[in-house]
């Protein structure tokens, strides 16, 4: 089985001079190919921070952060980048859909930001009609995001996601502005594509929707307080001695 | 990525936004069309002064009074010749004396009205002038012919008419040899001139041609005038193509200073070429079209700042937008270019649209303007290519604010 993300002592600090907030506080986590995480925890938790860093969008203070084999914590921006294009797929909250953009052209984004595109537009074009038809939606390709319904524009979202292929599903509360009707389609969908091998990680504070997760790792003050595998511990919780906010 | 797909996002960012492009557009349209039409209206005023300075003739040599010399000027109070400055008498010297001459020629002008017949022309333009003025001024004759020297020294009453006058007075009938009268006098029509039509402000064919003996000794209208005698402003002298005009020039200066009795220091002439008029028109035009040329920057400069501006709050309004592209992959550079090229193409398309307005209101205002205007080709590559840099040098702010924006920052913006 291969690892797809594993970090040492993964550590991020805010603020400069004499207050500094450890919001990621020494984090060690390892997350097996084809496994579907549940990241929970109360805000300021460090659970946002941790999906900063795993997402490629923020870099770590300190520690290491390896994505599939390649060390990751210290590219700039632009490798950072490319690794979001090539390795990663994102699920927001929010959607986060272009606006007036059709569901189509939002799902081909991502190509359009690919390095070395070995496609024509028309392959690119079939292969996003395919994505677009895998979560029930070909009949909606040229809608615009306001036209669908919110569990509509999430699973464009999720197709979007998934156009490049990734090795790593990020998805940041993908059911925090859906009612439980669609909450449960795109759970539904999550879980079709964890059984076609893809690597989820979702962060929720619903414990329902955590459930449909087989592992839970809670947070608390900036480290993992539990990590719970199908009912059994992976490791025991570290609960945090000190506070989160350090005077130094 | 790809030129074409940056150009293709670009593009559909501004078409998102329609009104907004083209108002953001406006200022570069503006200042591109100002700078077409400001530099086809001054090489449109340039090329109309050139002709008509060509116009006059060529090989023209002018020797004009300058009224320098008084009675008590360097000569001295009756210090020799007279003080009127140029004479008759001095065309008739510079005609006889000087080698390479091909024709000399005096206007003295006058107004009067003329009748032939029962048709009656008030104030006609009268052109007193000398046997060589059709070959000098390159006027041809259409029927009759043009008066002699024997019929100068006479002073003979006799004419020539300007092709519409021509018409105007007798019709479709024949003017040659027909009399009619100028003032107080009569005169006989030997010819009628070939149309030459309007030249500066100048209607030739609405003159009349007659010896300017005949308006010395006849028509001078003022006792000022006549106590003057045969006193004139302008001495117009053709060189033969083949003659050294400089050589030819500073004879008449020689001979003049002798007639005159001054010297070449402070002469009461000056004798000027038509390079010479070509060359003070150009250097005021010259001055007129850099003011132009600066009026067009600086408009040019406004219309990038309107897109600076127009940029930085698109930025700001799509802060969301580009953190979602950078959260699928955008790089830093991707999204630069992306609102370079935003920058570039407002104003590219803004040049296009300006120079067919520039066009457009330089045609305008050639056909129903004051001023004639000729569109040069190179002001529109100039206000083209400067549209583009404006559009490169005011994007780049912008788009490196965008480029500089933090992903997590950026997609949490509302």
């Amino acid at each position: 089985m291969t690892t797809i993300i594993q970090t040492h002592n993964l550590t991020k600090v805010y603020g400069m001079g004499d207050i500094q907030v450890r919001a990621l506080d020494g984090v060690d986590v390892r997350i097996e190919e084809n496994e579907f995480v549940a990241i929970m925890g109360p805000s300021g938790s460090g659970k946002s921070t941790l999906m900063n860093i795993l997402g490629c969008l923020d870099r770590p203070t300190s520690g290491q952060y390896i994505l599939a084999g390649e060390n990751v914590s210290h590219l700039g921006k632009a490798q950072l980048a490319h690794i979001r294009n090539q390795r990663l797929g994102f699920i927001f909250q929010a959607y986060n859909l272009l606006a007036r953009t059709t569901a189509l052209e939002n799902i081909l984004l991502p190509l359009l930001y690919r390095q070395n595109g070995t496609h024509t537009d028309a392959e690119y074009r079939e292969m996003a009609l395919q994505a677009l038809d895998s979560v029930g939606l070909a009949d909606r390709a040229h809608h615009h995001p306001h036209e669908l319904s919110g569990g509509q524009q999430q699973r464009v979202a999720i197709a979007r996601a998934l156009i490049n292929d990734p090795v790593l599903i990020l998805a940041d509360e993908p059911t925090g502005n859906l009612d439980s009707h669609s909450s449960y389609e795109i759970m539904a969908l999550l879980h079709e594509l964890h059984d076609r091998g893809r690597t989820i990680v979702m962060v929720t504070h619903e414990d329902e929707i955590a459930t449909h997760a087989g592992r839970v790792i809670r947070f608390r003050d900036g480290k993992i307080d539990t990590d719970v595998q199908n009912g059994h511990y992976v490791s025991p919780g570290k609960f945090a001695q000190q506070p989160a906010e350090a005077w130094t | 990525m790809k030129t074409s797909k940056i150009i293709q996002i670009a593009w559909t960012g501004l078409t998102r936004n329609k009104l907004r492009s083209l108002l953001t557009m406006l200022g570069v349209i503006i200042g591109v069309a100002a700078v077409i039409v400001m530099v086809s209206v001054s090489a449109g005023t340039e090329a109309s002064i050139e002709e008509q300075i060509n116009s006059l003739g060529t090989n023209l040599v002018f020797v004009r009074s300058s009224f320098t010399r008084g009675g008590f000027g360097p000569g001295g109070p009756g210090g020799g010749g007279d003080s009127g400055g140029l004479t008759f008498d001095d065309a008739t010297a510079i005609a006889e004396n000087i080698s390479g001459v091909e024709g000399v020629v005096v206007e003295q002008p006058s107004s009067q009205t003329v009748k032939a017949g029962n048709v009656t022309v008030e104030s006609v333009s009268i052109l007193g002038t000398t046997p060589d003025f059709p070959s000098v001024r390159d006027m041809e004759i259409a029927t009759g012919r043009y008066f002699s020297q024997t019929e100068v020294d006479r002073t003979q009453k006799v004419a020539v008419l300007g092709a519409s006058l021509a018409e105007e007075l007798f019709g479709e009938g024949t003017a040659v040899g027909q009399v009619i009268a100028v003032g107080d006098i009569k005169v006989t029509v030997v010819g009628v001139f070939e149309a030459r039509g309007l030249v500066g402000e100048t209607d030739y064919d609405a003159r009349i041609y007659i010896p300017i003996t005949v308006v010395f000794d006849k028509l001078t209208p003022s006792f000022f005038a006549r106590v003057r005698g045969d006193s004139v402003q302008l001495i117009y002298v053709e060189t033969s193509a083949d003659a050294n005009q400089d050589n030819v020039i500073l004879q008449i200066q020689l001979l003049l200073t002798k007639r005159h009795d001054v010297t070449l220091d402070e002469p009461d002439f000056t004798v000027t070429t038509q390079d010479d008029l070509i060359e003070t028109q150009e250097s005021t035009t010259a001055a007129f079209r850099s003011l132009l040329a600066w009026v067009a920057a600086v408009s040019l400069i406004v219309g990038g700042i309107g897109i600076m501006n127009i940029m930085l709050v698109s930025v700001t309004e799509r802060t969301r937008e580009i953190g979602i592209r950078q959260s699928i992959g955008a790089t830093p550079n991707d999204i630069r270019w992306q609102f370079l090229t935003e920058a570039m193409l407002l104003s590219l398309a803004g040049g296009v649209l300006g120079v067919l307005t520039g066009i457009g209101g330089a045609y305008l205002y050639g056909a129903y303007g004051e001023l004639r205007t000729v569109v040069l080709p190179s002001s529109i590559l100039l206000a083209f290519t400067s549209a583009a840099a404006v559009g490169i040098f005011f994007g780049f702010y912008p788009a490196n604010q965008a480029a500089r924006l933090d992903p997590i920052e950026a997609l949490r913006h509302e």
